[in-house]
């Protein structure tokens, strides 16, 4: 410690004077590029998705043909499978993960905490394609097999609900992207939870538990709030990965321009309709039309990310 | 326009990278070394067995980027490589617009493959009109009249039909729904032909691969894919009706037979699409992959010795073609192939770059 503190000291002023504003410089430098990297990406989207939106305006959004033969296009089948499978994602997401971060932190013997941690970073870790070639080679088949026929005949007759679950066993479709999905953003949302679980001053947990408190309260009202805006940023993060996953939810769902009651049925997501058609789509709406869907979905992360950032800001006042 | 420019370009530099342009850059040409041509990805197996085997022979290597039949039109058009491959033709005026000059190079058929408990390979039998009303939802069951009265000696299920298609933009989408359109006027009316359509039902594979894998997933489907893949792979393929009324079965004589009894002589550019050819052994979804080159190219030696490949593998590669259940182009269309050769694709001087010394 004093070794450094010497040499410190010993330092010839004049070096600093002129390194520390070249530092200063160049990470501003490189944090206004990323601010010019987004905008020149948007930028590059509207001028590509312009020809598209400029021959079909807002019924780009709000209709849902899909034909390259005519050459009409609109979005609102993808963009109906991007929200619906991430939704699902996010209903069996965040729960889990919850519970998997409050076990890990609060409950699981020491010798247990770390295997479960480091399983959890190994799915992070595993490239989604290999999520997509399990989806379709072993769950889809369970699914179809068992899963699917059950709750078609137990639940499918239900009033309201029922439509959810109707139609035939396929075993690819909404449902099994919602749920790879699921499995695929539960190391993301867990780890950044356990994370932020753990820097919880264990004074103030400790506290709690002195007064009486039980596990789930000491959760609800002392964990939760001190690391509300982590929790929500984990989410988030689990949500952008939904929103924009690819290769996994191409392979599940079915890739069906149609928007079905039935969760059970193929779909399509903006992500893997891009993926699908990019290559050989030949002539210029077409291929606009495809940048489009990309554009379409930048603006839906922008919101949900705009959204989670109101609603922090909203928390943080009401505290 | 400016956009659709910038379009190719930014395609092109993402799909070959830099590697390729400065292989490919023309100009010192004097001995060509390395040829590179980009596009579809049915016809990729071959071309990869043919170029391997030309370069024992004679030292040249061939590159080919198997990006999908739009792709290779776009690389060709923005002339990033020496020839384009394409399984849909393009018309006779894209070709004068761009000033390309398009053959065939080797043909395989669609097969459609169902998977049917209790159905053997080879046992159910298909119209065209039917198989139309199967993808447009229409008919929607195994047991429908029009189905069992094809099939009389089968035990069709009273099970649901699901219907497999092709989800990415595709060659083999091109030739099938071609097909659909020329025996089905409400599939030419509603749906047309295209590398993708608006699918009225069913599911979406990528690929060749994609359609296999949900066709061998569900029972009761129904898809289509490549003649060599349905073989390789021991799938369900169907007999269908053609032209002349009778039931083939997809085999390499039928696609052959298919070739043979095309009009060649009137086919403008070779614009030549091989569905519901006539003649008795015809296989009715049958096709042709083609190649595409400059007419005028700024390169003359590279596209020669990219016309001296072809006609090689013309010549000598009928067997390696064979053995990957492609089927070779007939001695009368490379003919005219080599014919067209020789009137269209000039040199920079105007002369004509084959025969090649």
């Amino acid at each position: 410690m004093s070794a450094i503190f010497q040499a410190i000291v010993a330092r010839k002023p004049r070096s600093g004077s002129v390194l520390d504003p070249a530092f200063r410089a160049v990470t501003r430098f490189f944090a206004i590029l990323v601010l010019g990297l987004v905008l020149a990406i948007l930028g590059a989207l509207i001028a590509g998705a312009w020809p598209a939106l400029h021959e079909f305006g807002w019924s780009f959004l709000t209709t849902d043909a899909w034909n390259p033969v005519t050459e009409t296009f609109g979005a609102l089948a993808p963009i109906y499978g991007t929200l619906i499978t991430s939704l699902i994602a996010m209903l069996i997401g965040i729960p889990v993960s919850f519970g998997i971060a409050l076990y890990v932190t609060e409950l699981a013997p020491r010798w247990l905490k770390r295997p479960i941690a480091s399983a959890i970073e190994l799915l992070a870790a595993i490239p989604s394609i290999i999520y997509g070639m399990w989806g379709l080679f072993v769950l889809a088949p369970l699914l179809a097999n068992v899963v699917q026929p059950w709750v078609i005949d137990h639940i499918g007759d239900w009033p309201l609900i029922g439509v959810l679950f109707s139609g035939p066993p396929l075993g690819i479709g909404m449902f099994t992207a919602g749920l790879i999905l699921a499995i695929m953003v539960i190391p993301f949302i867990t780890a950044v939870m356990k994370d932020v679980f753990e820097v919880v001053p264990d004074v103030q947990k400790e506290s709690a538990y002195a007064l009486g408190a039980t596990t789930w309260e000491v959760m609800h009202h002392v964990v939760l709030p001190y690391t509300r805006t982590g929790v929500v940023g984990g989410i988030m993060l689990g949500l952008g990965r939904a929103l924009g996953e690819t290769m996994a939810v191409t392979f599940v769902i079915g890739n069906a321009n149609h928007i079905n009651a039935s969760l059970f049925m193929p779909g399509n997501t903006i992500s893997s309709a891009i993926a699908n058609e990019f290559n050989e789509a030949s002539g210029e709406i077409y291929t606009s039309s495809l940048i489009a869907l990309g554009l379409v979905l930048f603006v839906i992360t922008c919101i949900v990310l705009g959204g989670a950032r109101l609603m922090l800001a909203r928390m943080e006042r009401e505290k | 326009m400016i956009m659709e420019k910038i379009m190719h370009k930014l395609l092109a530099a993402a799909l070959i990278g830099g590697a390729l342009a400065l292989l490919g850059s023309p100009g010192h040409a004097a001995d060509v070394k390395t040829l590179n041509g980009a596009g579809a990805t049915f016809p990729y197996p071959v071309y990869a067995k043919w170029a391997d085997a030309y370069q024992q022979k004679t030292g040249v290597k061939l590159n080919y980027q198997a990006i999908g039949s739009g792709g290779g039109v776009k690389q060709i058009e923005a002339k990033t490589v020496d020839f384009g491959a394409s399984d849909a033709p393009l018309k006779a005026e894209e070709l004068q617009q761009a000033g390309l000059v398009q053959f065939p190079a080797i043909m395989g058929g669609v097969v459609p493959v169902a998977h049917l408990e209790g159905v053997e390979p080879g046992q159910l039998r298909l119209t065209g009109d039917v198989l139309a009303d199967i993808y447009l939802g229409t008919v929607d069951h195994w047991d429908d009249p029009r189905i069992k009265e094809l099939n009389p000696n089968l035990d069709l299920p009273d099970k649901r039909i699901t219907v497999i298609h092709r989800s990415d933009g595709s060659g083999t989408t091109f030739i099938f729904t071609n097909y659909l359109s020329k025996v089905s006027g409400d599939w030419k009316k509603n749906i047309g032909a295209a590398k993708a359509v608006s699918w009225p039902a069913g599911v979406g594979g990528k690929g060749n691969q994609g359609v296999a894998s949900y066709v061998e997933r569900i029972d009761g489907s129904i898809g289509y894919v490549e003649y060599a893949y349905a073989l390789q792979n021991n799938m369900g393929y169907t007999l269908l009706k053609n032209r002349a009324g009778h039931f083939v079965a997809p085999t390499q004589e039928t696609f052959k037979a298919a070739a043979a009894g095309a009009d060649w002589q009137h086919a403008q550019g070779f614009y030549m699409i091989l569905t519901d050819q006539p003649g008795a052994k015809s296989w009715p979804i049958t096709g042709a992959s083609f190649i595409l080159v400059h007419k005028k190219p700024t390169n003359p030696r590279q596209v020669q010795a990219v016309l001296k490949f072809f006609d090689w593998a013309y010549h000598n590669g009928d067997q390696m073609a064979a053995e990957l259940d492609y089927v070779p182009m007939p001695q009368s269309v490379v003919k005219r192939v080599e014919q067209a050769w020789q009137q269209s694709i000039k040199g920079t001087a105007g002369q004509p770059l084959w025969p090649a010394k």
